[in-house]
Parts: structure tokens; sequence; C-alpha cells
């Protein structure tokens, strides 16, 4: 049991503890900062993983951005400080009984496959600063993937209006002039 | 060393915890928060197979910046949509949300 | 005396080798020292920014400021906190335990850890990572979180009040913050500060690229929460906002992260604009290094508080009017014709800072036309036309 196996299943505990803890807290401000602990510790494996620009990347997008606009929506939707009725649906047990046998399902998989438990030592990489420069270039690069990132981009661009339209107070604005 | 199968294992793990959240809480929002854990878990699926599988091919790290864009914006309209729905219905809840039903 | 950190660190490597430690386990424990080394020195040296601040808000208003505790009251701020220490935490009823205690923790967390990777002299930096520039972004909207926290479990109306316009104005001028961090980045071609400041040794990149600095420092003040975007703790408006709740120590700690707030916007305006630890001798003696960064910071932190001292609050539509309608097109506007006049200047140090300045001037003309078309075009609707009554306002533009 080396120190690096004894971080992961320490960041692992973390990670599944907070998932864990999202599903089943009531207070749904409780359930948004377990959620924070589950993305901090997906960004310590994207470490791990030598994935660094992918972890800061997943701390400034889902921790700055995502949890707070999740915040956010719960200030912003609840009457009382209180929650009220069960925090589950009455088909909660199907739900544990479906997700168990998907993992389960999973597990027996990945047992199966010998590529997967070969894989015991990491290959080798490159330098960080050239990782960074590739994924770069990669996703400008007309040989590669520059449609997928100007479709992410048009699909953000989309998403930026229809929030905006969607999350626009009912009343129509006055018919005067806007001030220009 | 840590073997690929460990990563793997919680990535299912994770996207298996956040099902249930999508699948059993009656808050929309709670919802959204297990269908965050689900992309999640695909992300780190994708950056484990590019380390151990492909570490010379970006692809996989391509991938899951994607996916965070994605993520992104689907957050961003969903609880655009919950607060709308809020405000006409004053209810988040889930099983309260059901004029289209038959 | 060419590295003398370097030499510290080896002895301590020695000397707990020698103790019978393992080679690994010995330099992770001299990593931890070092953070909190780097930790304790950033929030004890708050304790002089405070106290240098009072002294000068003082006398830009004509009057002393601190002058009792110690020789030229240095020592207020040891004895503000000291009250502060000894007073009773309270929780209101009704609060949220657990994330009323955790909000000041985040707060503090976010202005400490930003010092990790701001470079005091050549090899001396916490830690060198290639991903500096958006580590800092990432750490910035931590803090961002702990400042709603704070504001919704205080169980407190005007607190929340404070907690949402606060969420409005950090989140919406972190947009223009992250654009104007993408020009450095194009200019030494690097994420790492390390980088960006050894790519400063011909030409400063505040000569390069004044609009951007500018821009970058405008939004730094209203992320920080500082004068004139100060509506946060409008204490005539909002009875201090988001921390009203927060007495004691937790109140020290969000006082500690907004005065180190700034001294860290200097910091980082230094390294990404000014040269960092650049300057005449550094590459022979080192230690000068640290001399030329504080030096270039405290410039940066005088100018924060000269501004702050100067101008009035803005409300809170005026902000957020000038953050989307100003800062973010400028910004986005600069990113290109920074992009573009990059990839057009020739070579050398000379060529290559008149063709950025050329665009600086462009971006800056463009903004003044607008400007002006603007002011004209509102001027000429709120003039009634002659012979007709004037048009019935209902709210104001």
């Amino acid at each position: 049991m080396t120190a690096m196996q004894i971080v992961f299943l320490v960041i692992g505990a973390a990670t599944l503890l907070g998932g864990v803890m999202v599903v089943v807290s009531r207070n749904l401000i409780h359930a948004a900062l377990w959620l924070i602990l589950s993305l901090a510790g997906v960004a310590a494996l994207f470490v791990l993983l030598e994935a660094g620009l992918l972890a800061v990347v997943q701390v400034a997008v889902y921790i700055g951005a995502i949890a707070i606009l999740i915040i956010f929506a719960v200030m912003l939707t609840r009457r009382v400080m209180a929650d009220s009725g069960p925090a589950a649906n009455p088909n909660w047990w199907a739900a544990a009984l479906a997700a168990l046998m998907i993992f389960a399902g999973l597990v027996v998989v990945f047992m199966q496959l010998p590529a997967l438990g070969a894989a015991q030592a990491a290959p080798l990489a490159g330098d960080p600063e050239v990782l960074v420069e590739d994924l770069g270039r990669a996703l400008v690069d007309v040989d590669r993937y520059v449609v997928p990132f100007e479709v992410a981009s048009v699909l953000l661009l989309a998403a930026l209006i229809g929030a905006v339209v969607v999350a626009r107070p009912p009343e129509a604005p006055l018919p005067e002039e806007e001030g220009r | 060393m840590i073997p690929l199968t460990w990563y793997l294992l919680l990535a299912a793990g994770l996207f298996c915890v956040g099902l249930y959240g999508v699948l059993a809480r009656r808050n929309a929002v709670a919802i959204l928060m297990g269908i965050e854990l689900m992309l999640n878990a695909v992300n780190l699926n994708l950056v484990a197979f590019w380390r151990y599988i492909t570490p010379t091919v970006i692809a996989g790290q391509v991938f899951a910046v994607i996916v965070f864009a994605v993520a992104a914006s689907e957050a961003a309209v969903g609880l655009a949509l919950i607060i709308s729905i809020y405000r006409r219905r004053s209810t988040v809840v889930a099983d309260e949300i059901n004029m289209l039903k038959w | 005396m060419s590295d003398p950190f370097g030499q510290i660190s080896q002895f301590l490597l020695d000397l707990l080798t020698g103790w019978g430690l393992e080679a690994g386990l010995a330099a992770f424990l001299l990593k931890l020292l070092g953070a909190a080394a780097m930790g304790m020195l950033a929030l004890f040296s708050t304790f002089l920014f405070i106290w240098g601040e009072r002294k000068l808000l003082a006398r830009i208003q004509i009057r002393l400021g601190p002058n009792r505790a110690g020789p030229f009251g240095i020592f207020q701020t040891v004895a503000d906190f000291a009250k502060l220490v000894t007073k009773e935490l309270i929780v209101p009823s009704g609060a949220d335990h657990f994330v009323f205690l955790l909000a000041p923790i985040l707060v503090v967390m976010s202005a400490v850890a930003v010092w990790a990777v701001v470079p005091f002299a050549p090899r001396f930096i916490g830690t060198d990572i290639n991903v500096a520039v958006l580590y800092i972004v990432a750490i910035g909207s931590i803090g961002i979180l702990g400042i709603m926290l704070a504001g919704w479990s205080s169980n407190n109306k005007f607190a929340l009040l404070g907690a949402f316009r606060a969420a409005a104005q950090l989140v919406s001028y972190e947009v223009p913050m992250v654009l104007t961090l993408l020009i450095p980045t194009m200019l030494a071609g690097s994420m790492g500060t390390v980088s960006i400041v050894e790519a400063q040794r011909q030409m400063p990149f505040l000569i390069l690229a004044p609009i951007p600095a500018l821009l970058f420092f405008i939004s730094s003040l209203a992320e920080n929460g500082r004068a004139p975007f100060d509506l946060l703790e409008a204490e005539s408006e909002i009875a201090t906002g988001f921390n009203v709740e927060y007495g004691g120590l937790m109140f020290g700690m969000f006082f500690v992260a907004e005065f180190l707030h700034a001294f860290t916007i200097g910091a980082l305006t230094t390294t990404l604009f000014l040269g960092g630890w650049l300057g005449p001798g550094v590459d022979r003696y080192p230690i000068l290094g640290v001399v030329y960064f504080f030096g270039k910071s405290l410039l940066v932190w005088f100018t924060i508080i000269w501004v702050r001292m100067s101008l009035p609050r803005i409300r809170i539509d005026q902000m957020l009017a000038f953050n989307w309608k100003l800062l973010t097109p400028l910004a986005l506007a600069a990113v290109i014709v920074f992009a573009v006049a990059d990839k057009l200047a020739p070579g050398g140090v000379l060529g290559r800072t008149l063709v950025l300045l050329a665009g600086n001037a462009l971006l800056a003309v463009g903004t003044l036309a607008g400007l002006w078309v603007h002011a004209r075009a509102s001027r000429r609707a709120a003039t009634p036309p002659v012979g007709s009554t004037p048009p019935m306002r209902v709210s104001p533009s």
C-alpha cells in the first residue's frame, strides 16, 4: 500500500461520501455544500491523474460557477428556510435497486476485461507544459477538434440567451425608451 | 501505483449515486445536483482512460473539456427553468409539476 | 548568498533525513512547512497593511489616524485583534450553525491561497504550476461562495440582501477580470506566473498593454469590494450587508480577508503587468527581487487606497451597467485586438511595443467615441423637443 494509494483512497472516500450526502440531505444548502466537497474531490483526482489544467478548470467552472448557480437557485426557490415534506419519492427503493444493479453490472464488466487489470503501471506522458499546449492546439486544429469546440461555444451562447429569456420576470417592461 | 480499475470503480460508484439522486429526490434542484454528480463521474472516467490507455493522444482531455462546457450550459438552462416554474407555480417539487400528465 | 532559500531548504532536508525520516516523507513535511510559513507571512503582514491603510486614509482626510497604541500607532491592529479574539462568538438563533462558521473560513482561504503562486524573487515562489493564472481565477470564485453562504446562513433579511448584491457584483466582475487575464497570458505565451515575469524582461506589460492593465485593476477593485464598489457593506444602506450577524473573530476573519485581498491585488498587478521581481541587479543578488516586488506592490496598493478615498460609492444598477455595457465589451475587444496585433507585430522590442500601443490607442479612441455617441443620444432623449410636454418618466434610466 504505497502513499499514493492511501491518498487515492482518502480522496475517493471523501468524494463518495460527498456524493451520498448530496442525495440524502434534506437541507438543500447542505446538499450543495456536500456537492462542492465531491467536486473538489474530483478535482484532486484530476491532479492525481496528472491533468492539472482540468483540475483547475474543474474548480473554476464547477465549484466557482455551477455550484454558486445551484446555491443561488436554492436561495431563490424557497418560501421558508426549512424543508417541507420528505426528501425522497415514494419510489426511492426502486431507484436504489436500479442504481445498485447498474453498479453491479459495471463491476462485472470491469472485472472481466483483462486489458484494464493489466494497466497497473502508469505509462509515461509528456511534459505538463507540452500537454497544455497540445490541448490548446487540438481544440483549434482544423484536422482535429475545432468542430466540437465551435459547436460547444454555440451551445454555450444558446444556453446563455435561453437562460436569460426563460428566467426573466413575468411582468413585461413598460413601453418606454431604454435610456439610450 | 494505482490500478485503472480503482478509478473506474470510483467513477461507477459516483455515477450510480448520482443516478439514485436523479430518480429518488423530489426537489428539482436536488435532481439537478444528481445530474452534476453523473457528469463528474463521466469526466473522471474519460480522464482516467486518457491517462492509462492513450496518454499521448489528447482526445480524452478534449472530450472532458467539452463535457465541462455542456454541463455548465445544462446547469444554467435547467436552473433558469426551475426558477421560472417556481415563479408561476410556487413549487419546485417535481411531483407537483404535473400539468402535462394525462 | 546566491540562492538563500534553496540552501535553507537543503539544510532542513538534510536535518530531517539525518533524524531518520525517509526522503519522500521529509520532502512532504518540508512542503507543508513552506505552505504554513507562506500563510503565516501573508496573515501577519496583514497587520501592517491594515495599520498602513488606516494611516493613509486618515492623512488623505486631514486627520491623524491611529497614534496611541505604540509609536505611530503601529500596534493598533494588534489591539483591535486582541479585542476581537476575546469577544464571544454569537451564532444567531435560526441560523445554519455549520454554514455560519464555514463561511469566514472559505473567504480567508480564498484570500491566502492566491499567495501560493505569486513569485517574490527568482526561485522564491510557493509552487510554480503552469496554470497559475487559471488557479487565481478558481480561488477567487471560492471567495464568492464564502460571502454568499455568510449572507444566507445569518437568518437575516439584510444579510441575505447583502449576499445577493455581493453575488451579483462579484460574479459579474469576474468576467472582465478573466478576459483581461488572457492578455498577459497571450503576451507571455504561458499561464505560469514565473514565465509571465520572465517574459517582461525587456518591456513590462504595463507599457505594452495599459488598457488591459486598467481593466484588470478596476475589475479587481470590484472583486475585492473596495470603494467605489463597496456597496457590499454599505453601512448606510444595508447595515454592513452579509457580515451583519458576525462578531468577534469571525468578523475579524472577514476583515483580514478584505485587507489582505487589497494587497494581493497589488501583488497580482505587479506580477502580471509591472514585471514582478525584475529590476536592476536582481540576477546577481536574488534577494533584491523581494525588495523590488514589495516596492511595486506597495505602489499599486497605495493607488488602491487613493482611489478608495477619492470616489463616492456607485449604485448597484450603475455598477451592473458599467460592467456589462462597458467593461465586458471593452475586455472582449481588447482580447481580439491583442490577439491580432501580437501576431502582426514585428520581432523586435521597439516594433512590438509600438504596434501594441497603437492597438491600445485604437481601443481607447473607440471606447471614447462610443461613450460620446451614447452620451449625446441620452442627452437628446432627455431634452424634450420644442413646444411639447416632456415624456412621463416611470423609472429612472
